[in-house]
């Protein structure tokens, strides 16, 4: 910890040709080329996901493939420059860390504090053990106050309870207030990416599904155009719905709060519009005091899209005069990967996808290819606790650079879990035939340190140009025998042996 | 059982029995003799907020001319007059027609380029997001430094409803080309103007 004195706040000013709030690119990028969209990975009821299929299929689509690499690995850049900009960055990490590990380890206690406190500011307090109990409570509450329209905000615990189908079914119109989220929701797809839901799509899909679903020119596919024509036609519907629905990124236990961030203000249309107010709330996104907050905050949307902050923090601690206000807190799995030795850190989580962007095996095949809620990193160490067979496969689509690590907030130990998730699939007999095969090189690589940085050189220096040798080499069957491996650069490891200072020993 | 009993149950039973201590948050305070004003005004502008030029003139003139170019007009600030006027029970879908709303920030932050804006400063929630533009108007002598500052301001502990605005309405979700104006509102400008009872 580097003592209480911050940095210079008037460092590393912006270029004032560079505007690097909300998500916007700081490198002028465009589709040139109309390309049919590649579609997700196959599900076929309980059957194994296979990622590298659906990912070959969106390869197989060159521009497509090319604006999503070059618009996550911006993504990463942005960060990066962020980073270099907030001299406490490492020790705001470690506090993130630091504070999330006490949370959980005594989250009973803080949910119950949370709890109190929100009760005692009028919030109404629901637990859900699972998707089926979050959606029956809310179904309820929309019942009780005859509402046929519920409009929302982004929330991936919602995608998780598959919200969005069960609602339909019962006759509930939902409407999307985040413009990816909307494109996702009018494309009948679900969002690739945690923070940027249609990042897979080139503006010619976008106006395709804009002009099939609200009427808009087909060849008119100016983002300007398209993100005006959302804002005008969801605007009325909005306007007289009779429920709004967030999720949140942050709870407060000491106050009884909870904070959502968007870029959009989408989240505070959706909760202050109408009169009926509900938040879905994992139960793991809980932190004990206000002071810990700012940590969070600093920390999120520099490591999402590299702005210092989303345009809107919202914090909601009480309901609206003349309106009421729900919780509702899920665990849908949250309680059962709490005991999970080797993976329980991996719900520290504040879902900012620095993992994803970071990530050559998603920048190089999107997020729909992991057919599953959470894709990229992340989702290989959480999906399988879900469904540890459907997600079988994705644990090994992943080179094990230990990128995501690194950029990691709150600096869970990503590709650890990953392999580790490598050898529990093993012992439980889910791995197919070529994967075990696998798991024996990849296993002998693991437990030698001095192989395993050798195979790994490249990784991170040469992360942008070279992802192809750590996307096909032979540990991951997906891109097998397709391309040969790129020249070795100097790695950490490498720099570290020629520059270390005393000249004796292995960094540990 | 209840879930929350069962939840809360599942819960003591998996949770690590590790030694997690909670942190003390220090303030990471910039050095002495920052300029909070200039590394606010820096901040602000890099979120997509618009700091209107006034010269030599009067910034509340510069407003006040800002607001009476527009057809509706609401103000929550005695120092500049809307043509339509908030009552604690005005319906918050009723807002959607008026084109620039006038509210002041309970405190700015120099870090991010924020304003805080409580339910108090906004009377009815929407007047922050559905105007087509909002002018904001911050007391210079009201900027905290940086996040961890802002959090030790009571604002938190007291309101239902409070808001960290940093720039207007924004979004890039396609081929990241940004767009000011996504849902909320479509700019956002600030005045420095010192609060009329300090
Ligand atoms: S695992 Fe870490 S980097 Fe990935 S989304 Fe979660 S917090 Fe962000």
């Amino acid at each position: 910890m580097s003592g209480a004195q911050g940095g210079d706040l008037n460092r590393n000013p912006p270029r004032p040709d560079r505007l690097d709030h909300a998500e916007g690119a700081s490198v002028p990028l465009r589709s040139h080329v109309r390309e049919a969209q590649p579609r997700g990975a196959v599900i076929n009821g309980n059957h194994p996901i296979d990622q590298a299929e659906a990912a070959e299929r969106f390869i197989a689509a060159p521009e497509h493939e090319r604006m999503h690499d070059a618009r996550l690995w911006d993504l990463r850049q942005k960060r990066d420059r962020q980073m270099h900009g907030i001299a406490e960055w490492e020790d705001l990490r470690r506090l993130a860390s630091e504070i999330k590990e006490h949370a959980l380890t005594h989250l009973d206690h803080y949910l119950e504090q949370f709890e109190a406190n929100a009760r005692a500011n009028g919030i109404h307090v629901h637990w859900a053990q699972d998707a089926d109990e979050h959606n029956a409570i809310i179904l309820s509450l929309l019942r009780d106050h005859s509402v046929k329209r519920l409009i929302k905000s982004k929330s991936m615990l919602t995608e998780e309870c598959g919200f969005r189908d069960f609602m339909a079914e019962s006759g509930i119109e939902v409407v999307e207030t985040d413009l990816g989220e909307r494109i996702q929701q009018l494309d009948d797809e679900a969002p690739s990416h945690v923070v940027v839901p249609a990042v897979h799509k080139l503006r010619s899909d976008v106006a395709a599904v804009f002009a099939r679903t609200l009427g808009t020119d087909p060849d008119d596919d100016d983002v300007h155009y398209l993100t005006e024509q959302q804002r005008e036609k969801t605007r009325p519907l909005i306007l007289d719905a009779q429920a709004g629905l967030t999720g949140a990124n942050f709870v407060v236990a000491e106050t009884g709060t909870f904070v959502v961030c968007t870029n959009e203000g989408n989240a505070d249309l959706s909760a202050n519009t109408p009169s009926l107010q509900i938040a879905s709330i994992g139960i793991e996104k809980v932190i004990p005091r206000l002071e810990d907050l700012p940590v969070f905050v600093r920390l999120l949307s520099r490591s999402a899209l590299g702005s210092p902050i989303t345009q809107y923090t919202s914090h909601f601690r009480g309901p609206r005069r003349g309106g009421e206000l729900h919780v509702v807190l899920v665990d849908n799995g949250r309680s059962e990967r709490l005991g999970m030795e080797q993976f329980w850190t991996s719900l520290k989580c504040i879902r900012c996808g620095a993992c994803m962007n970071t990530c050559p095996v998603f920048r190089r095949s999107g997020g729909l290819s992991y057919g599953a809620t959470y894709a990229g990193p992340i989702g290989l160490i959480i999906d399988p606790t879900f469904n540890r067979h459907r997600y079988s496969s994705l644990p090994f689509s992943s080179t094990l650079n230990g990128s995501c690590t690194n950029v990691c907030p709150v600096r869970i130990n990503i590709h650890e879990q990953i392999a580790g998730w490598r050898k529990v699939l093993a012992e439980t007999h889910e791995l197919p035939l070529m994967k075990k095969v696998m798991m024996r090189e990849a296993g002998h690589l693991l437990s030698h340190p001095a192989l395993y940085r050798a195979a790994i050189a490249t990784a991170d220096s040469a992360l942008k140009h070279l992802p192809r040798f750590m996307v096909y080499n032979r540990l991951n069957t997906w891109g097998h025998g397709r391309e040969v491996p790129a020249p070795p650069r100097q790695t950490f490891h490498e720099w570290y042996a020629k520059n270390r200072p005393t000249g004796q020993g292995e960094p540990t | 059982m209840s879930s929350r009993e069962d939840i809360l149950a599942r819960v003591r039973a998996h949770k690590p029995a590790l030694e997690r201590p909670l942190p003390q948050v220090p303030f990471f305070d910039p050095p002495q003799g920052t300029d909070l004003l200039a590394a606010f005004r820096t901040a602000f502008v890099q979120m997509g907020g618009t700091l209107p030029d006034c010269g030599p003139d009067d910034p509340l003139d510069v407003a006040r001319a800002m607001v009476a170019g527009m057809p509706v007009s609401c103000s929550r600030v005695p120092e500049i007059r809307g043509n339509r006027v908030l009552t604690d029970d005005t319906p918050p879908a009723s807002l959607a027609d008026i084109d620039i709303g006038v509210v002041r920030a309970s405190f700015g932050v120099a870090e991010t380029g924020s304003v805080c804006l409580t339910e108090v400063d906004l009377q009815v929630n929407t007047l922050g997001y559905l105007p087509q533009h909002l002018i904001v108007l911050l007391d210079p002598a009201r900027i905290v430094s940086n996040l961890h500052r802002a959090y030790q301001r009571p604002e938190w502990r007291s309101m239902h409803y409070a808001v960290l605005q940093s720039g207007p309405s924004a979004t890039a979700d396609i081929e990241g080309v940004l767009v000011h104006g996504a849902q909320g509102v479509r700019s956002l400008r600030l005045f420095f103007i010192p609060a009329p009872n300090g």
